[in-house]
């Protein structure tokens, strides 16, 4: 690693920590600026029980000073607060029982969507402008085409309703089956594509013709150097991906009702609930954000004639 | 002069003038040709962007006609006639249903027109509510594209000619901007907005027509994704400055609008409107999650998420009510989708990756 790398790394690092910064300022100042504010929606609070309320939740400071206490409670504890409409939960609490399922169900459509996705790719580069490649490229345009909640609706009608292969209710067993696909879909196909350009553009390369004229054989040119190299290309998706996995959650989470983060979040939304929304959106916001950190710097290290300025 | 055989004297016959007949055979009379006619011709050779470009146009056009002569509208109730009860045969029909005073009426000889795709669980007919959602969903797209478009032109254009500070300060905010993770800001500000006594701001204007909804989501749009527009524009602008053929003009003797008019602008318009036709499918996509999350177009307005997302909860008895909005919007995201890609390769093979 040169300094050069090491100079872009610290500037890359800098901005994501500037972005989680813009993050919670924006999200608390936006959250703050609704008139009435949280308790204006509960039936029949007389003022007194307002006030009682605001005090408990430090809501009757100045703005200022609460912004201050929310952002020092988030940077030195972790703590996003307790939540207003589950009485008695913290935010955090929330999200980390919503965490363990979203968690399982992100990894492993991540994972699957992957795998498949270089797989079919490799096999889509290797017989281009065959049929195969052809019904490849057909399917990944559509599934690119498709909004996750239509697909998760889609897959819904017909594999519980229609031939009853799976529990619709994601709390039920093997009810997370029916997410996961839903949910890897869109990035399998993405990285299907990814993998499908990036290998044959390596294929055309020198090197490849050069390994071929020194008589190597087909199966280690394409694993000892095709699929390698054309793999760093897929890296950078890899912050996209856990950005799609994340706010697809959201929709998947809603109609197949999986326990998850994400039905947190659209919940937190519907019954006003603004620590919990907050927090939701922070948590969030900095996976994602750290997620693309990562790729990116990843990107940098393994292919060093990027030049990503 | 006779010639001889092998002979490496030049004949003089081969260099006689060409009559005028054998020059006007030689001159190919073309009618010429403009970039933009070009352009036209190869999107046209393309088929699968001109079958996209047809399928837009067919639903584009029915969704602005069909409910000019439609019987139904989006927000009629059937069931309810006032001053009578509701009548409660009109409300979630299948297809080709009818309720009970309109069976009376086709017993009496009487045409009614059928419920193509039935009605909803209020009674009302589900096929003008697609086609007003299809519509809604469409204004939607292309309103938040032009809309990213100015802002994001406007910005992108300063920061490309003013350079030094103002591009540096202004690159950074794009920067920042654009780490931010775009659908839960968006989540974040469509949910603020509704309730922050928006209403209010734009009650008696003509905006209140459109719905306070609309007008956040296209406020949300406004503020997030105008930085790639920006970044793009300004990008063009920067390194077409530099190129030889601008510097070639300058050279002969160009001045600065005749650079604009004929080598910038016509090479910056494309990526311009590529672009824009490509954040459409985008915007259309956005709208329809936000709608599903319950923060779309204001009720009774019907958009094509909103369609989905109240048929979730009915999906085991009325699938189609799922299906069929869910069959439209992709059906729309994926020709859009492809009629840009098709744009893109025949306006600026360049771009192409």
């Amino acid at each position: 690693m040169n300094s050069k790398t090491a100079f872009y790394i610290f500037k890359r690092i800098l901005l994501a920590i500037l972005t989680v910064w813009v993050v919670i300022t924006v999200t608390f100042f936006v959250m703050h600026a609704v008139p009435g504010g949280p308790f204006l929606s509960e039936k029949a609070v007389s003022p007194a029980a307002q006030k009682a309320l605001e005090a408990k939740y430090g809501l009757d400071k100045p703005l200022l000073e609460q912004y201050v206490t929310y952002l020092k409670d988030i940077v030195t504890k972790f703590d996003f607060g307790p939540s207003i409409k589950k009485r008695g939960r913290m935010v955090l609490e929330i999200i980390g029982d919503g965490m363990k399922t979203s968690a399982k169900l992100g990894v492993i459509a991540a994972v699957i969507a992957a795998i498949t996705g270089i797989v079919l790719g490799a096999v889509a580069a290797l017989r281009r402008n065959k049929f195969i490649d052809k019904v490849i490229m057909v399917i990944t345009t559509a599934f690119v085409s498709m909004p996750s909640f239509i697909m998760g609706s889609l897959l819904l009608v017909l594999l519980t309703t229609t031939i009853r292969l799976f529990p619709a209710n994601g709390d039920e067993p093997g009810g997370l089956v029916l997410p996961i696909i839903t949910l890897s879909l869109y990035p399998m196909a993405y990285i299907t594509r990814l993998t499908r350009s990036s290998m044959l553009d390596v294929l055309g390369q020198d090197y490849i013709r050069t390994a071929k004229a020194k008589g190597v054989s087909g199966p280690k040119i394409i694993f000892g150097h095709a699929l390698k190299n054309s793999l760093i290309p897929v890296i950078t998706y890899f912050g996209p991906m856990l950005a799609y996995i994340v706010t697809g959650s959201l929709v998947v989470e809603k109609v197949f009702s999986v326990p998850g983060i994400g039905r947190a979040f659209v919940n937190s939304i519907t019954g006003r609930d603004y620590p919990l929304l907050m927090g939701t959106t922070i948590i969030l916001a900095v996976l994602i954000v750290v997620m693309n950190l990562v790729s990116d710097i990843l990107y940098k290290i393994v292919d060093p004639r990027i030049n990503l300025e | 002069m006779e010639k001889k055989p092998f002979s490496m004297h030049v004949d003089v016959d081969s260099f006689i003038p060409a009559t005028e007949e054998e020059k006007a055979y030689m001159v190919q009379m073309r009618e010429s040709s403009t970039f933009f006619r070009d352009g036209m011709k190869r999107l046209l050779k393309n088929k699968v962007a001109t079958v996209s470009l047809i399928i837009i146009i067919v639903i584009t056009l029915s969704s602005i006609f069909i409910p000019i002569f439609w019987p139904y509208t989006y927000e009629q109730q059937l069931g309810v006639v006032p001053g009578k009860e509701v009548d409660n045969t009109y409300l979630n029909l299948k297809p080709f249903q009818y309720g009970e005073t309109e069976q009376k009426r086709i017993e009496a000889g009487e045409k009614v027109f059928p419920h193509l795709f039935g009605t909803d669980s209020s009674g009302r007919d589900y096929f003008i509510r697609t086609v007003y959602g299809t519509r809604i969903s469409l204004a939607v797209g292309f309103f938040a594209s032009i809309i990213v478009l100015i802002i994001g032109m406007v910005i992108g254009s300063i920061a490309g000619y003013c350079g030094g500070a103002v591009d540096l300060i202004i690159m950074r905010i794009v920067d920042i901007i654009y780490s931010l993770p775009d659908m839960l800001m968006i989540i974040l500000l469509a949910s603020v907005l509704r309730q922050s006594g928006f209403d209010q701001v734009i009650a008696g204007t003509a905006l209140e027509k459109i719905g306070s909804n609309i007008i956040s989501l296209f406020i949300v749009f406004g503020i997030l994704y105008w930085v790639s527009m920006a970044r793009l524009i300004r990008g063009q602008l920067l390194s077409l400055r530099e190129q030889e053929y601008v510097l070639a003009s300058r050279a002969a003797g160009a001045k600065g609008g005749w650079i604009i008019r004929k080598h910038l602008l016509p090479n910056s318009i494309s990526v311009i409107i590529i672009s824009t036709a490509l954040q459409i499918p985008n915007a259309i996509f956005t709208e329809s999650f936000l709608s599903f999350l319950g923060l779309g177009v204001d009720a009774p307005m019907p958009s094509l998420g909103q369609l989905a997302s109240d048929a979730i909860n009915g999906q085991s008895t009325y699938p189609y009510r799922l299906i069929i909005p869910a069959v439209v919007i992709s059906l729309i995201v994926l020709s859009l989708n492809l009629f840009g890609d098709g744009l893109r390769d025949a306006f600026d093979p360049k771009l192409r990756d």
